[in-house]
């Protein structure tokens, strides 16, 4: 399976741009020892029109260098908390839902569908403004619209898999109800688990940008969104500061769906040679 | 070289065109921008910005006031105070009639003060409890008697502060409710034409105004445009001529003053002086020793915050009182960036590094970056901050209710320290429930008693001296953060001209404009 995404080209670039992302947030300390706040020349400073300011200075004069490398930590942290959260609460009720069926099924899913006739981004909107936005609430309020679908794939995926035929072996042997759903039925659904979870990093990503974009950030974590939303009224003198924060966005965003769909391609090679047919 | 010699020809044609020989001349349409839409016209019952940028131009008031907050005839030709400073007369301009065709006299402006304004204004209210009796002897003369003197009432007879409304259309009636106040009629140089709810409002020219000559303009159009950028634009295609103080972001000032044939004025805030500071609590935590409020502002490089975050515009403040209002002094503790000397502060008080919070106001972007430069001031002399988020809700609720460590403001002080200062530094205005008193906690109670007596002294003189003491006293105490004199710079095509004249800019400004062609 490592071999079969190994080959994927597209899939390899976006490991390589994810690790470059992730190194840059964990050394972005070492890197910029003053954090991303410190104003340190005048603003509006285009790229490279200083020494040691590659990417120019902000409305205040701070490092749009260093305010990225310190987005790249807030971005990366809510994308994978607010994901896992989110598997914790999907994951089980899915499963639940298909293997057990009747009434749990029907429960869980007009429970799932509840949340889902409401817009993501809306419902995060309101989340986020009823808590006070910090980076525990704008995490929790992704976490919570983005559940539904883990929800209705693990229970398909469950649903399938506990009809075939090793699972009424594991039935016959005499293993418990619980024992079969976690040993034998859930280790069957993980691949496209997780394939829609490297998915939902990066809608995470974009959703706590979006977030951020509309002043419902944490104010005292830098974000890429943040960026682009304070910059928004300069964008006709100084493009850079919108721009390279929306570059940083994409490439992360970008980065983590290659992998998904390379992913995907692993998992199922069938599926994917249709694909090219 | 060739670009340079065309800018200085049109200098040249420019400065021949604006010399004083030029005469004014009448006719054309004034577009302006108002935001937001105002709740209403009637200047009586409704005394926010937009209402008294648009009404501004259909009613008066007794007194106009220059730049240096100097009272000018108005609806008052002359007026006179008496010794005691207890009696005000007023000799009113004759041949002033309302917009109906109805005459304006005296019996109008006792009407006003005394009866409807007292009832809805409550600002007025509190300078009316000096009044002991109004009177008018004659039809054009009135005469406000006070209880005991008191300087700033003077500044009393501003449009928005006592505008002189038809006692023909209102005695009697149910004020609020009245049907006239949909078309309002006042005495103004522009008559009430159209309101088209959403888009624009229409006023005309008052052909009956009682100066010869003026109103100039034809029309004025207030356009109402709800987007922040949208209205930047609508002024760059020339849709409209005038973008009053605050209608675009800050950062798109330099944008737009560059463009060809741009004005930019800050003058016409000097009766309101709008002044921010941050509230520091004085009840509780570090905010309430005084090492640490002047660490903050020693902390503080307020200079550099007035030129990035407010891109130039404004005037670092000393102290409570803007410099545009009577008895300002700069003869006080200057609190210069100095965070050597902050430091020390804290340690003789021996800061232990528990956080402290800063509530921004919630009035966009400006605000924010405001609120950021001063985390990193402070967290540059070693005080632990965090920016707290409300909206304007929120930030209402946690200042009344006086749950913060710092938060930004911004008030106006009606040019007299008696009128908008006092109100929040004397320990009789702390009060929950409301952002607007002595928010702070601060208590003072020798300080209490010269405002009192600062208020209520005959002579200018006397007042300086008083006020000058106090000013002296309080800077020391730090009980907030004087941060900065906010200006809101009107933007305006240099064509039109005596646009901003008085201390109060543009809401009366159309009176005297009028359009070079």
């Amino acid at each position: 399976m490592w071999k079969r995404f190994r080959s994927n080209m597209g899939a390899m670039i976006g490991v390589v741009l994810l690790i470059a992302v992730i190194v840059i947030a964990l050394i972005a300390p070492l890197l910029f020892p003053d954090g991303p706040w410190q104003m340190v020349q005048r603003p509006f400073l285009a790229p490279f029109a200083v020494d040691g300011l590659p990417l120019g200075t902000d409305t205040l004069g701070r490092n749009v260098a260093a305010q990225l490398a310190y987005g790249a930590q807030v971005s990366l942290l809510v994308g994978l908390v607010s994901t896992l959260v989110a598997l914790l609460i999907g994951v089980p009720l899915g499963a639940l839902a298909g293997f057990y069926g009747g009434y749990a099924d029907e429960g869980a899913m007009r429970f799932t569908e509840f949340f889902q006739t409401i817009p993501n981004f809306a419902l995060a909107i309101v989340l986020v403004a009823i808590f006070e936005p910090t980076l525990f609430s704008i995490t929790l309020a992704i976490a919570i619209v983005s559940w539904p679908p883990v929800a209705r794939l693990v229970r398909a995926e469950v649903m399938s898999v506990r009809t075939r035929e090793f699972v009424d072996a594991a039935r016959l042997a005499g293993l418990s109800k619980p024992r079969i759903l976690i040993q034998q039925v859930l280790p069957n659904t993980v691949s496209p688990i997780i394939v829609m979870a490297s998915l939902m990093v990066a809608t995470a990503i974009l959703l706590e940008s979006s977030l951020s974009f509309l002043g419902l950030g944490d104010p005292n974590a830098m974000s890429w969104g943040y960026m682009i939303g304070a910059a928004r009224t300069v964008i006709r003198t100084s493009w850079w500061l919108s721009f390279f924060p929306g570059i940083a966005i994409v490439i992360t965003v970008l980065a983590l769906n290659l992998i998904g769909e390379g992913l995907n391609d692993a998992f199922n090679p069938h599926l994917s040679r249709k694909g090219k047919a | 070289m060739k670009y340079l010699k065309l800018k200085a020809t049109t200098f040249l044609i420019a400065a021949s065109l604006a010399s004083p020989l030029a005469a004014q001349e009448a006719g054309g349409r004034l577009d302006i921008v108002v935001q937001p839409e105002p709740p209403g016209l009637m200047l009586g019952l409704v005394q926010n910005g937009p209402t008294q940028l648009v009404a501004g131009d259909i009613y008066e008031s007794l007194l106009r006031y220059d730049g240096d907050l100097n009272p000018m005839p108005s609806l008052a030709k002359s007026w006179e105070i008496s010794e005691d400073g207890l009696t005000y007369t007023f000799k009113l301009n004759e041949g002033v009639k309302w917009h109906d065709g109805e005459d304006f006299t005296a019996e109008d402006v006792v009407f006003s003060a005394d009866v409807f304004l007292r009832e809805t204004h409550a600002r007025l209210r509190a300078s009316l409890a000096y009044v002991e009796s109004i009177t008018a002897p004659d039809p054009m003369t009135v005469v406000f008697k006070l209880k005991e003197p008191f300087g700033p009432f003077i500044n009393a007879f501003e449009n928005g502060t006592m505008p002189i409304v038809p006692k023909h259309i209102y005695e009697g009636t149910d004020f609020a409710n009245n049907p006239a106040n949909a078309n309002p009629i006042g005495t103004g140089p522009f008559k009430f034409k159209e309101w088209v709810k959403g888009s624009h409002i229409h006023l005309v020219k008052n052909e009956d105004y009682y100066v010869d000559g003026l109103p100039y303009l034809d029309e004025v159009y207030y356009r109402v445009i709800p987007d922040a950028a949208a209205r930047a634009v609508a002024f760059e295609t020339g849709e409209v001529d005038v973008l009053p103080g605050g209608s675009v972001e800050n950062w798109d000032i330099p944008r737009l003053a560059e463009m060809d044939g741009v004005c930019v004025t800050e003058k016409g805030w000097e009766f309101l002086a709008p002044l921010a500071w941050m509230w520091l609590n004085n009840r509780e935590g570090p905010t309430a020793n005084e090492k640490f409020r002047q660490a903050v502002m020693y902390a503080m490089d307020r200079e550099f915050m007035r030129d990035v975050v407010w891109n130039g515009y404004g005037k670092v403040a000393t102290g409570p009182i803007a410099s545009s209002t009577n008895f300002y002094s700069d003869d006080v503790t200057i609190y210069d960036h100095n965070p050597e000397k902050a430091k020390e502060l804290l340690a003789e008080m021996g800061y232990d590094g528990e956080p402290v919070s800063i509530l921004p106001l919630p009035y966009g972007e400006t605000w924010q970056r405001w609120a950021e430069a001063v985390r990193q001031n402070l967290s540059e002399v070693g005080i632990n901050v965090d920016i707290d988020s409300a909206d304007v809700a929120g930030w209402n609720e946690k200042t009344s209710q006086w749950d913060y460590d710092m938060a930004f403001t911004y008030l106006y002080q009606y040019g007299d320290p008696a009128l908008g200062v006092s109100r929040n530094y004397t320990a009789d205005r702390i009060k929950k429930g409301s952002p607007w008193n002595n928010v702070e906690g601060y208590e003072n109670p020798s300080l209490d008693e010269k405002w009192a007596a600062a208020a209520t002294m005959v002579t200018p003189e006397e007042r300086e001296a008083a006020y000058l003491e106090i000013q002296k006293e309080i800077v020391d105490d730090v009980p907030v953060a004087w941060m900065q004199e906010l200006t809101f710079p009107t933007i305006y095509r240099c064509n039109v001209n005596d646009l901003v004249t008085t201390a109060i800019g543009i809401n009366d400004g159309p009176r005297n404009a009028w359009i070079e062609k």
